[in-house]
């Protein structure tokens, strides 16, 4: 049903050194590519007749926070005439890069606008190129990269007064404390 | 119906801007508070008069953080939270989600849960399409076709309520297969939704379909085409609007969808109407497939009965040791899918739901992102809209069907 071992030799083939492996579990292909070729790869991916991956379904990113490189940017693709299915991953983020940074592929699929946007508004991962790159589900003001492993899901306590928006883990009270009280917002009322 | 002559209205001020003259621009702020938007969604729109010159959508206002909240959870617990996503359509999500984890699994389900799981998917495609249906025509000014819709749509609330003990958040179709039975007498009131159903959605399209003023504001409205709309990841019934004949159920069949017939129905002009015709003859072919599942449904068991996966049942967790241990293991730490990640899209009434589960081996997902249909179709609102009248932002946002939910997560 899914045929992208053909594909994988066309980008063997035009790009040899673009790919750093190829892993395939439970019938799904990865391609693990080297970020300076992500884009020349997306853009055969998507002209070339015999692939034609013209359907980005969605770009995300794993972050792995005891491994170098720590990120892994997901990008998903589908081809609509042939059906075929294929996942590229790029992996950045050096110790002490706060905000690494991969290609834009706005250029490619126009579709990767909004995804790119959540992925620099959740991980802190730069896309240099993108048109708009702002955060998109967090406040404007917000600081900090929520989904990162090391940002506590509770969230950090809000030094008082505060009228929203984030303050730097430096500046806050230190420690995220435990539910006990009840948040400052609601004692305001 | 034409006016005995035209009436003549004010010029409206023009500046003077780098050489040219041009209408004045006003940015407006529609939302999040609107009734019309579908939920907690901001439009920036800046308007020349009437037509909307540009229009920057401002999300994030549901974000709830459901994709860090399932990195803390097992596997079977986060179902929960997957519910809550596209609200509408919660069983969508259900399957999304179990069909994702059984994939990282390997699991085998057994055919009559993926009936009842077609089924009640389908039921559920009728019920959102419905909510679609009353607000979009509620917004358009076809007020009466709210209530009409959600008298139907609590016939199938009633089936969920009766089949999981929830009418909406049914986290009913979990890994593994359904949390429970399907109980007796629910192939009676699925009949009985079966029977009065077409009737009613007869009613509903001579009510709209034929409308002389739901035509006037609903065709040549919003246009997207096909090329934009594969190019901006738009999928569902404003892919098939556009007249792109795509739809996962058929493309990459799942959870036994091969064995049904259904048509698809396409579109080919892409505006509003096109998409509301879609939808329409979506809920006929759901029907469809609702009867084709209650007729065929198969015996048999309605997990999988891998222990390792779905609890035993009570009584030999009582008589066996190893059912004892199983049911120990799987309700304190849960199963523990082997590392690696899956990709499962499926056809959810809004268009490809996907999740990405990856796995580190452990009894919680390490990274559950969902790839919400409603956030990649909002992003094609300004291609729709800008050029268009102020009116028909209104008619776009209700025919691209978004729930903020999952578009925010």
């Amino acid at each position: 049903m899914n045929d992208v071992a053909k594909t994988v030799e066309q980008i063997y083939a035009r790009f040899p050194e673009a790919i750093i492996e190829v892993t395939t579990f439970r019938d799904e292909t990865t391609l693990v590519l080297h970020p300076e070729y992500l884009v020349a790869v997306a853009t055969f991916l998507h002209d070339d007749p015999a692939e034609q991956f013209t359907f980005l379904a969605d770009i995300t990113a794993v972050d792995w926070l005891e491994r170098e490189p720590r990120y892994d940017v997901v990008y998903h693709l589908l081809s609509m005439p042939y059906r075929k299915v294929l996942r590229l991953k790029v992996r950045v983020g050096e110790p002490g890069e706060e905000h690494p940074e991969v290609p834009t592929v706005t250029g490619v699929w126009p579709a990767a606008n909004w995804f790119e946007r959540e992925v620099y508004d959740l991980f802190g991962i730069v896309f240099t190129g993108h048109p708009d790159l702002r955060r998109i589900l967090m406040p404007s003001d917000w600081s900090g990269h929520p989904l990162r492993k090391d940002y506590p899901l509770t969230g950090f306590t809000l030094p008082e007064p505060h009228w929203g928006g984030q303050v730097l883990y430096e500046e806050a009270e230190n420690q995220p404390q435990p539910a006990s009280s009840p948040p400052p917002s609601a004692q305001q009322r | 119906m034409q006016l005995e002559k035209p009436v003549q209205l004010e010029p409206l001020e023009r500046v003077e801007e780098q050489g040219q003259t041009h209408l004045d621009t006003m940015t407006i702020n529609m939302g999040p508070q609107h009734p019309s938007t579908h939920g907690v969604l901001r439009l920036l729109l800046t308007l020349e008069g009437e037509v909307v010159v540009k229009c920057v959508p401002d999300i994030g206002f549901l974000h709830t953080g459901i994709e860090k909240t399932a990195e803390a959870k097992s596997y079977h617990k986060a179902l929960v939270v997957t519910d809550r996503m596209d609200y509408l359509a919660p069983l969508s999500n259900n399957l999304g989600y179990s069909l994702t984890v059984e994939k990282l699994l390997d699991a085998e389900i057994p055919p009559k849960a993926q009936f009842a799981r077609v089924l009640l998917v389908e039921l559920q495609r009728i019920a959102s399409h419905l909510v679609w249906l009353g607000t979009h025509a509620l917004d358009l000014g076809a007020m009466s076709m709210f209530l009409y819709c959600f008298r139907e749509r609590e016939l199938i609330l009633d089936i969920f309520e009766y089949v999981s003990g929830a009418r909406m958040m049914t986290s009913y179709i979990c890994p593994g297969g359904l949390q429970a039975d399907l109980p007796p007498g629910f192939d009676r009131m699925v009949r009985d939704f079966i029977k009065v159903f077409p009737d009613r959605l007869q009613e509903y399209h001579d009510l709209l379909t034929n409308n002389a003023l739901w035509i006037e504001r609903t065709k040549g409205v919003a246009p997207l085409s096909a090329a934009d709309a594969i190019a901006w990841g738009v999928t569902g019934p404003v892919l098939r609007g556009s007249g792109v004949a795509w739809d996962i159920r058929k493309a990459f069949p799942y959870s036994s969808y091969e064995k049904f017939n259904f048509e698809i129905p396409v579109g080919s002009n892409g505006d509003v109407y096109d998409r509301y015709l879609v939808r329409m003859l979506e809920m006929e072919q759901s029907l469809r497939i609702v009867q084709q599942a209650l007729e065929g449904m198969p015996e048999g068991d309605y997990r999988t009965s891998d222990r390792k996966i779905a609890p035993p049942p009570k009584w030999e967790v009582a008589t066996h040791m190893e059912a004892l241990i199983h049911h120990f293991k799987l309700y304190t730490e849960g199963y523990r899918p082997p590392q690696g990640d899956a990709y499962v899209r499926i056809e959810s009434p809004k268009g490809e739901l996907g999740f990405y589960i990856v796995s580190d081996g452990s009894a919680k997902p390490y990274r559950m992102h969902v790839r919400a249909p409603s956030f990649a179709n909002l992003q094609a609102l300004p291609l729709m809209v800008e050029g268009q009248l102020f009116s028909d932002v209104i008619a776009a946002i209700g025919s691209i069907d978004i729930v903020l939910g999952e578009v925010d997560r």
